[in-house]
């Protein structure tokens, strides 16, 4: 049983998202189901997460006789599509599960008033299926399909409120960026194959040589990745999409762009890091994306108005800690002393601030989606006084507002720090850059509590009421979790963050199929 | 001219990603643009297809082979590929079209200097 | 306690004792706040503003609105503002103009061009 859990954290999502049309008249129904859905597949992706921490790297080989199996007798090369399931993996695996179990919850009652809604859940699935597929598998073309998956259903959840010409533009919009960014992940994927004759992960990166079609193939990945995450400049996309997709879409789509960062990482770290020059300068590359993705980021967050928009800009920007803190760690990994000193921690903070953020990010979203589901505005000029009314989604606003402009104790606090202790010892200017950032954070959240929930009680809005349970429930989870996060960084790191920034730094495991050949 | 024979394929492959990427970036009309990304998936899915033939090997298909084919046969694997990528394809297609519907019934125009209501 | 502290590379953070010493400031603050003016009353005319004898004005009228927050900051920053603005049009041809810029320059210093 234990060792078929790769397969079932996709296959039950999945069955969820291709029975959910089946709820067609029932819509009470759709969205339990999909809650149970999302329910059982994160108890799979916490059981899979113990089993890789336990036992190492789990290996899945679909339709061999064994999972294990990654070389039949008498072959030289993995020939079967694989999964690879390593601590990174598993990392990822939880926080997609967890925040589309999140999502389906919020969704419950944020969407409840919408038609098609079976057509929503299954989307909600499917985008699941789509991110859990790409940062379990081990192939190079089975991380192009789970891309498209991923890409397709979350262009049609953008675009979900057909009804609003808005919401199509910004869906036409994600679905061409990420057709053209897979297309040359596609592209590239061809170019590794027509050299080593393989699409096995593993295999390429221990045979990769160090010729120009092997760096072009590189170049194209890391740009199309670092388009489908969110660097600027090429982060038009995610204000467009995060703004017009349903609140609770919010969640996942999140952990979808995301899912392009570990993809990122998976290229940088794992399939070229034999291409020992050019690392370095990769890491580079990943550090100035990361202080130009987090400055520009977060003065356009300065400036908007509209709720949801100014904080798909702080996503944007926050994504540039990311980049900068797992960056730092590729400049130095072929440099054991160093990345002793500050290049594994570097990596730590990186990760650590990838599930940071995409708790409190959601948390912030949902409850901005809560401002439009009592006000039906989502101008912040067209808010006030929403405090009193609303003093749940306040107190689970200011938990979030506080964790991401790293104020202590929460989440936030702990994984700023060590980057900016980590970036310290490469540059100190890259931290100058990093605590602007986070200043100005802070201040763009004054902007939106002092607008939305400060304030003389509006007229308009004496009527308003808090929000219904199942959207409260979903943000009380989160606010909790950011809690427990920033009180326990120390726990939280040892469990789950080292052992992926482990699985990133001892790329040779990753090549030799955690030990199978 | 021998090497260009050879290589013909992938100057065509050059070529239609050249022609691709540009009617993404200079077209107006939003059409156009869903016709550029499906060039660009032409120009992908011919290079895969072209990596993917051998010369003097065989299809690999058992059935009916000539004798001494089966030690010279080709690895079907790009085929299959190509295969799965016209038809995800096609569902990208299919929703592009589907959004490029919505947005001419909403806003009036395809003109994408015109589409931008989200912006800033 | 030592379970619970953070190393950092050039230090250590421990938010259970953070959390202690807010409690304890906290108390201070409530007590320096217990001692303040006894006079105080609420929901009577001396909480009212005093606008120089002038009438309070609708406080819907008064309330400072999302855009007028930080108008210093952006009228300070207004050229690099109109840059973003340039940058950020809207259109999707840009989008994808960025991207194949983007890769060129990456893929150009990755083979070692610069």
């Amino acid at each position: 049983m234990m060792e078929h859990l790769p397969a079932l954290i996709i296959a039950i999502p999945l069955l969820g998202a291709f029975a959910a049309p089946l709820f067609k008249r029932h819509h009470k129904a759709v969205s339990i189901w999909a809650i149970l859905i999302t329910g059982i597949t994160l108890i799979v992706s916490l059981l899979l997460t113990r089993e890789v921490l336990v036992k190492g790297i789990l290996v899945y080989v679909f339709g061999a006789k064994s999972p294990t199996l990654v070389l039949p007798s008498g072959y030289k090369v993995p020939i079967r599509i694989m999964f690879e399931v390593d601590a990174l993996g598993a990392f990822m695996a939880i926080s997609a599960t967890l925040m589309s179990f999140v999502g389906a919850l919020y969704s419950y009652s944020h969407v409840a008033h919408e038609s098609g809604l079976e057509k929503y859940y299954s989307l909600l699935l499917l985008l699941e299926v789509g991110i859990l597929g790409m940062v379990l598998t081990g192939d190079l073309f089975n991380l192009f399909v789970f891309m498209e998956i991923a890409g397709i259903s979350g262009a049609a959840l953008v675009g979900f409120r057909s009804y609003r010409g808005e919401a199509s533009e910004a869906g036409i919009k994600y679905l061409i960026i990420s057709a053209v960014a897979s297309l040359m992940v596609l592209f590239s994927v061809a170019l590794l194959y027509g050299e080593y004759g393989n699409l096995n992960l593993a295999y390429i990166a221990k045979n990769i040589k160090f010729g120009v079609v092997d760096l072009i193939a590189f170049g194209l990945l890391f740009t199309s990745f670092a388009m489908k995450c969110g660097a600027v400049p090429m982060h038009y996309w995610v204000p467009d999409a995060y703004t017009e997709i349903p609140a609770g879409g919010n969640p996942p789509l999140l952990v979808a762009t995301y899912a392009n960062l570990y993809a990122l990482f998976r290229v940088s770290f794992t399939l070229f890091t034999n291409i020992v020059i050019n690392i370095s300068r990769a890491g580079w590359i990943m550090v100035i994306l990361g202080v130009l993705t987090m400055f520009i980021g977060v003065t356009m967050a300065l400036v908007q108005k509209d709720v949801k928009r100014l904080m798909s800009y702080h996503a944007i920007s926050q994504t540039g800690y990311m980049l900068l803190g797992v960056g730092v760690g590729l400049t130095v990994l072929h440099d054991p002393s160093k990345l002793m000193e500050f290049g594994r921690d570097a990596i730590a903070g990186g990760l650590f601030h990838v599930i940071n953020h995409i708790i409190y990010k959601s948390l912030l979203l949902m409850t901005a989606g809560a401002l439009f589901y009592v006000t039906g505005t989502r101008n912040l000029d067209n808010m006030g006084g929403l405090a009193r009314k609303m003093p749940i989604t306040t107190i689970s606003f200011m938990i979030g507002a506080a964790a991401i402009s790293g104020l202590p104790p929460f989440n936030g606090f702990a994984s700023k720090l060590i980057i900016y202790e980590t970036s310290y010892m490469l540059n100190p200017i890259l931290t100058v850059f990093a605590m602007v950032t986070s200043i100005l954070t802070l201040a763009s959240f004054v902007k939106v509590f002092a607008s939305a929930f400060l304030g003389p009680p509006l007229k308009k809005y004496e009527n308003v009421k808090e929000v219904p349970k199942p959207m409260l429930i979903a943000m009380i989870i989160l606010a909790a979790l950011c809690v427990i996060f920033g009180l326990f960084p120390k726990i939280i790191l040892d469990k789950l963050i080292y052992p992926a920034a482990d699985a990133l730094i001892n790329y040779l495991q990753y090549h030799s199929w955690g030990g199978l050949a | 001219m021998n090497s260009v024979l050879v290589n013909l394929p992938f100057i065509v492959v050059a070529i239609l990603l050249a022609i691709g990427f540009y009617t993404i970036g200079f077209k107006r009309n939003l059409i156009k643009i869903i016709i550029g990304v499906e060039i660009l998936e032409g120009a992908v899915n011919m290079f895969i297809v072209a990596l993917g033939y051998v010369k003097g090997g065989y299809a690999p298909i058992y059935t009916q082979a000539p004798s001494g084919a089966i030690e010279n046969m080709v690895l079907p694997t790009p085929q299959a590929l190509t295969l799965t990528s016209i038809v995800i394809g096609v569902a990208v297609t299919a929703l592009m079209l589907a959004f490029a519907v919505n947005i001419y019934k909403t806003y009036g125009t395809l003109d994408v200097s015109k589409v931008r209501r989200l912006r800033g | 306690m030592n379970p619970m502290t953070l190393r950092t590379p050039s230090g250590y953070w421990n938010p259970i004792i953070w959390v202690i010493f807010l409690i304890l400031f906290g108390l201070v603050a409530y007590l320096i706040y217990k001692a303040g003016n006894p006079k105080y009353r609420r929901d009577t005319d001396q909480v009212k503003p005093f606008l120089s004898g002038n009438l309070e004005t609708d406080k819907e009228k008064i309330q400072v609105r999302a855009s007028d927050i930080y108008w210093g900051f952006i009228e300070a920053l207004k050229e690099y503002y109109g840059v973003l603005e340039r940058m950020h049009t809207g259109d999707i041809r840009d989008y994808i103009l960025w991207f194949v810029g983007m890769a060129a320059i990456i893929t150009v210093i990755l083979i070692g061009g610069i």
